[in-house]
């Protein structure tokens, strides 16, 4: 589904302030994978999200999406952004929202109105279709920017810290959506975050990337039993050792060293 | 709302009422009394057939046409280069130097060229009242469109959102805000830039009543004319903010939420 190969990415190349972000990544995620990515703060998270999304050109290094080399963005593949406050448009109504990016497809006015519907009902938005964002808590934004994700039918949705800015509560509600929805919707999952809780609770694998330049350290494979739950999950054996595991490999510190 | 109207305009007929009295006291042909200027304007303007008179129909109309008219083209095209300089980087680069000194013209010191330029007449008065109030316009559309957030733009492309749409559903609403400034500003400077270019080469409008009443000493008739201006920039103000307020609703929204 994804394969990235090799990839490095360079800002400001030859310049006084050259700043090498990620270095020599390899990495493949499988169709119907929900891979989680966590590393420490300004690990270049952020910029292997937005080569995967076309939004730059790595500096070398491949990415293929089904198979296909990212020039631009693919047009199977949606992000939800950390700030929705800022990649939501605020002079539209959230059902607007969520129907724009259904322009591209070919599909008429009710057709788009009815698909936005439907990615509401989903988040559990129904209600506030007319609204507008401004109108709404931040949790609640952050769910019509996955409604807008989800309306678009995405085979790949790529998610940068997507609940880095709500409070703890909504957060684990938050969690529990895209649990929910990608069983829904078959689609490939890749999210960044810094919270390594976050990571094993809701991803099939985790993989860690170390300190800028960024390269993976760590590929973990997270086999706790369905359907999870914040409670018992996170009081699971397992939860607790893959958790250890991954926060040893993002401080840097080796597995193989005794607790 | 009579209440609030009566708190927020009882200060009116009080002037009125001290005008008045002070006029009848002085008995001055400069200052004639309020009552004077309406009886005044109502023979003259108010006491036509439908209303108006043809005095009244004759200036009033090629003042709002032109004022109307000019603002529009000033808008458009204000708004349109604004933007593309805005989006376009080479293009803000050439013609930045440009801008920064035309606006630096008073308008009304273009009034004398567009005199000889054009012949007499309402191309004179467009070209001063287009001249003068395109800069704040453009000005506010260039950081409008400049300033819009990366972000929205990289959510626009991500989901494939085709470059027309990506013009009038994300970056002109993006902008609007600060293109309404400019709007907001060009709207009154419109008006005065009306009076100024039809004192000089006109042979109607409400600027050249203006400038007969004056030649006449014909001080009711100024006094008219100050009235019948003070009320069309009122109302056209108000028009404006009613159209404002319609279109940012969200932006008034948004900013009292954040």
């Amino acid at each position: 589904m994804l394969e990235i190969d090799n990839l490095t990415h360079v800002y400001g190349p030859g310049s006084a302030n050259e700043h090498r972000a990620i270095d020599g990544l390899k990495l493949s995620v499988a169709e119907g994978e929900l891979l989680c990515i966590v590393g420490p703060s300004g690990c270049g998270k952020s910029t292997l999200l937005r080569s995967i999304a076309g939004l730059i050109t790595p500096t070398g290094g491949e990415i293929r999406v089904d198979g296909k080399l990212v020039r631009q963005t693919p047009d199977n593949l949606a992000v939800v952004f950390q700030d929705y406050s800022r990649s939501l448009f605020p002079w539209m109504s959230v059902a607007d929202n969520v129907a724009l990016p259904l322009r591209r497809r070919d599909m008429d006015k009710r057709a788009r109105r009815e698909a936005a519907q439907e990615a509401l009902e989903s988040v559990g938005l129904l209600g506030a279709a007319e609204k507008y964002p401004f109108q709404l808590s931040g949790g609640m934004q952050q769910r019509v920017a996955i409604a807008r994700a989800l309306a678009y039918r995405p085979s790949l949705m790529l998610m940068d810290e997507p609940f880095g800015s709500v409070d703890a509560q909504t957060r684990e509600d938050l969690e529990d959506l895209v649990l929910k929805v990608r069983g829904h919707h078959r689609m490939t999952i890749v999210l960044i975050t810094h919270d390594i809780d976050e990571s094993v609770y809701v991803g099939d694998r985790v993989v860690v990337l170390s300190k800028a330049p960024a390269h993976v350290v760590g590929d973990l494979r997270v086999d706790l039993p369905g359907p999870r739950d914040q409670i018992t999950t996170r009081e699971h054996p397992d939860f607790v050792r893959l958790r250890g595991e991954v926060g040893r490999l993002v401080r840097g510190v080796d597995v193989a060293a005794p607790a | 709302m009579i209440a609030t109207l009566v708190r927020r305009l009882w200060l009116v007929p009080v002037v009125l009422a001290c005008w008045e009295l002070l006029a009848r006291a002085q008995a001055s042909p400069y200052l004639p009394a309020p009552t004077r200027i309406a009886s005044w304007m109502y023979e003259r303007w108010f006491s036509g057939p439908y209303v108006l008179t043809e005095e009244a129909v004759d200036n009033f109309v090629p003042s709002l046409v032109r004022v109307v008219g000019s603002w529009s083209v000033a808008v458009v095209a204000g708004v349109a280069l604004g933007v593309a300089i805005g989006r376009v980087a080479w293009l803000s680069d050439y013609v930045d130097p440009l801008v920064e000194f035309g606006r630096a013209v008073p308008p009304p010191a273009m009034l004398p060229v567009f005199l000889v330029l054009f012949t007499m007449g309402t191309q004179v008065q467009v070209a001063t009242i287009v001249f003068g109030v395109v800069w704040p316009i453009l000005l506010n559309s260039i950081d409008g469109a400049r300033t819009v957030d990366p972000l929205q733009l990289e959510t626009a492309t991500v989901f494939g959102v085709p470059a027309r749409l990506r013009l009038f559903r994300i970056i002109l609403p993006s902008a609007s805000p600060k293109i309404f400034a400019g709007l907001r500003l060009s709207v009154s400077l419109a008006l005065i830039l009306m009076v100024i270019s039809e004192l000089k080469g006109s042979t109607d409008g409400i600027g050249y009543l203006l400038s007969t009443a004056s030649n006449n000493a014909d001080m009711p008739g100024l006094w008219a004319g100050v009235v019948v201006l003070g009320v069309l920039g009122f109302a056209l103000n108000s028009l404006f903010l009613m159209a404002e307020r319609r279109v940012l609703t969200w932006h008034r929204g948004a900013r009292r939420t954040a």
